[in-house]
């Protein structure tokens, strides 16, 4: 089946009684010749292009909940390709691109909004790291667009330019930038993954890894052992845990991060906006409401649920910019764990373990990363070479020295 | 989350930093053979457990002292707080 406006039209007019289930809810075969551990965002992205972009069928993806209820379904939603580094950027360009090309790709409405991301400095020093920044994403084939305090004010009145302590001096513009509607991107990729023949097995946890003379030739799950060829790991969040059960101990820290969502409002803020001297992010969602974050909590955790010291935190630094949402009620907070790598970037890699690979360490940026993620991913697994774009995110990176710490903290992962 | 400091009592643990796993009280000798690997590992490789981790804590809003807590990474529910110093000096160090 496939979406269209006559179709939508159609149904409108019969009562919507000719929809077909969106995916395929598999029950697990016995063998397949690729297994994704992971149903969220990437690993089903994973199995699209590895069987769109490369070919390859009997593939399954098995999700221990269901579909997208992992961080997929907990994230603010912002993409961007703004990063500095030679390792990341041209990968991240490269999912922005993806991203703009993903509806069509897929038939499904995503919900792109290209309406920009404005990251706001506050002091001399700071204008100049973003200046650096912004010619390095225009290297890399990026947009970046330097926005005076004027230029500010014209577009977003209500922001506090004059704040005492940390004024808006100017912002760096990606006006490719935006949201996405993140459940529908889990369900555009499940969809069509499903319609090229993937199955997608949910309710069904990876509770071991079936691994003979350092080979891995399976799982074992909830709903049974299933074989296969390669056994792909993409379970940002639980790398640690899933990894684990192969015996190896990962350079990463899961934390929590949280994210709130305000009462609904008239349209008010286009785009994304980020305050540079402390950490918030906020957007405004289709239904209205102010979606924002700011740091993780601090802490290593499993728990889908923060600490209030961070909510007082966040919300301070949205006061510091945006004074008018003072009056706001929060309407909804959650937490979703994350992989904070020693050095603030993600892992796409074979492991020592034959026919086992990983993809991880997302920090807080998977959500952006999502399409290159999977396309990258689906590489590796049909070539058993790293994708173009991929080349820096291996294991080797720490013993080698070769870290891309994009905020240059070290290996601290909390500070990422 | 409160932390039972052992010399000042329930403390906010906002008013700590976090440095991570307690086993970085260890640091591997950097003058023997397998140094490197050691501190490879030391420097970047985690435990990272889904249960009761024993961590660093720092109270820096307080007496700047450094703190072992036991607490369980899915419920942050927090069972033993030590003095590092009395962790260290338990295990021959620090003297």
């Amino acid at each position: 089946m496939r979406f269209s406006g006559f179709k939508i039209i159609r149904e409108g007019l019969s009562g919507h009684k000719g929809w077909d289930a969106t995916w395929r809810d598999a029950t697990p075969k016995s063998h397949y010749d690729h297994i994704i551990i992971g149903g969220g965002g990437h690993g089903l992205a994973t199995a699209y292009y590895l069987a769109r972009r490369y070919g390859k069928a009997n593939i399954a993806v098995v999700e221990k909940g269901w579909l997208g209820g992992g961080n997929v379904g907990r994230n603010t939603t912002i993409i961007r390709s703004n990063y500095l580094l030679d390792g990341n950027e041209p990968f991240y360009e490269l999912s922005l691109k993806l991203w703009e090309g993903l509806e069509q790709d897929l038939n499904y409405n995503a919900m792109i909004s290209q309406r920009g991301i404005l990251n706001l400095f506050h002091t001399d020093a700071q204008r100049d790291a973003y200046i650096r920044r912004g010619n390095a994403m225009l290297l890399n084939g990026a947009d970046a667009d330097l926005l005076t305090t004027d230029q500010i004010k014209n577009r977003y009145p209500f922001l506090n330019t004059k704040d005492a302590r940390f004024p808006i001096k100017g912002g760096l513009a990606q006006h490719r930038g935006g949201t996405v509607r993140h459940d529908a991107v889990a369900w555009g990729y499940a969809r069509a993954a499903s319609l090229l023949g993937v199955d997608i097995i949910q309710n069904c946890e990876v509770t071991g890894l079936d691994i003979k003379n350092n080979k891995c030739v399976g799982v074992i799950t909830t709903r049974g052992p299933i074989k296969g060829g390669k056994i792909a790991c993409c379970v940002a969040g639980s790398s640690s845990r899933v990894m684990a059960m192969a015996g190896m101990r990962l350079p990463i820290e899961s934390h929590v991060l949280q994210a709130f969502v305000s009462e609904g409002l008239k349209p008010l803020i286009p785009g994304v906006i980020t305050f540079g001297a402390g950490h918030f992010y906020c957007s405004q969602s289709d239904k209205g409401g102010l979606v924002f974050g700011g740091d993780i909590d601090g802490y290593n955790s499993y728990a889908q649920r923060g600490n209030l010291p961070i909510v007082e935190d966040v919300c301070e630094g949205g006061m510091a910019i945006l004074p008018n949402l003072g009056r706001l009620r929060l309407l909804r907070m959650w937490g979703g764990i994350m992989d904070m790598s020693m050095d603030g970037s993600p892992i796409i890699d074979k492991t020592p373990i034959e026919n086992l690979y990983f993809n991880g360490g997302w920090c807080y940026g998977g959500f952006k990363a999502t399409p290159a993620s999977g396309l990258c991913y689906a590489h590796l697994l049909a070539t058993d070479t790293p994708h173009e774009t991929a080349t820096a995110y291996r294991f080797d990176r720490f013993e080698k020295g070769l870290m891309i710490d994009e905020k240059g903290q070290g290996n601290q992962p909390n500070l990422h | 989350m409160i932390i039972n400091h052992p010399l000042l009592g329930p403390r906010d643990a906002a008013e700590f930093t976090y440095l991570g796993d307690a086993g970085l009280i260890d640091r591997p000798d950097g003058m023997a053979e397998n140094a490197l690997p050691a501190f490879i590992d030391y420097g970047y490789l985690r435990d990272n457990v889904a249960g009761n981790h024993r961590e660093l804590w720092f109270h820096e809003q307080g007496d700047r002292s450094w703190l072992v807590v036991t607490r369980h990474t899915v419920t942050h529910e927090i069972t033993n707080v030590e003095l590092a110093s009395d962790v260290a000096r338990k295990r021959g160090r620090s003297k």
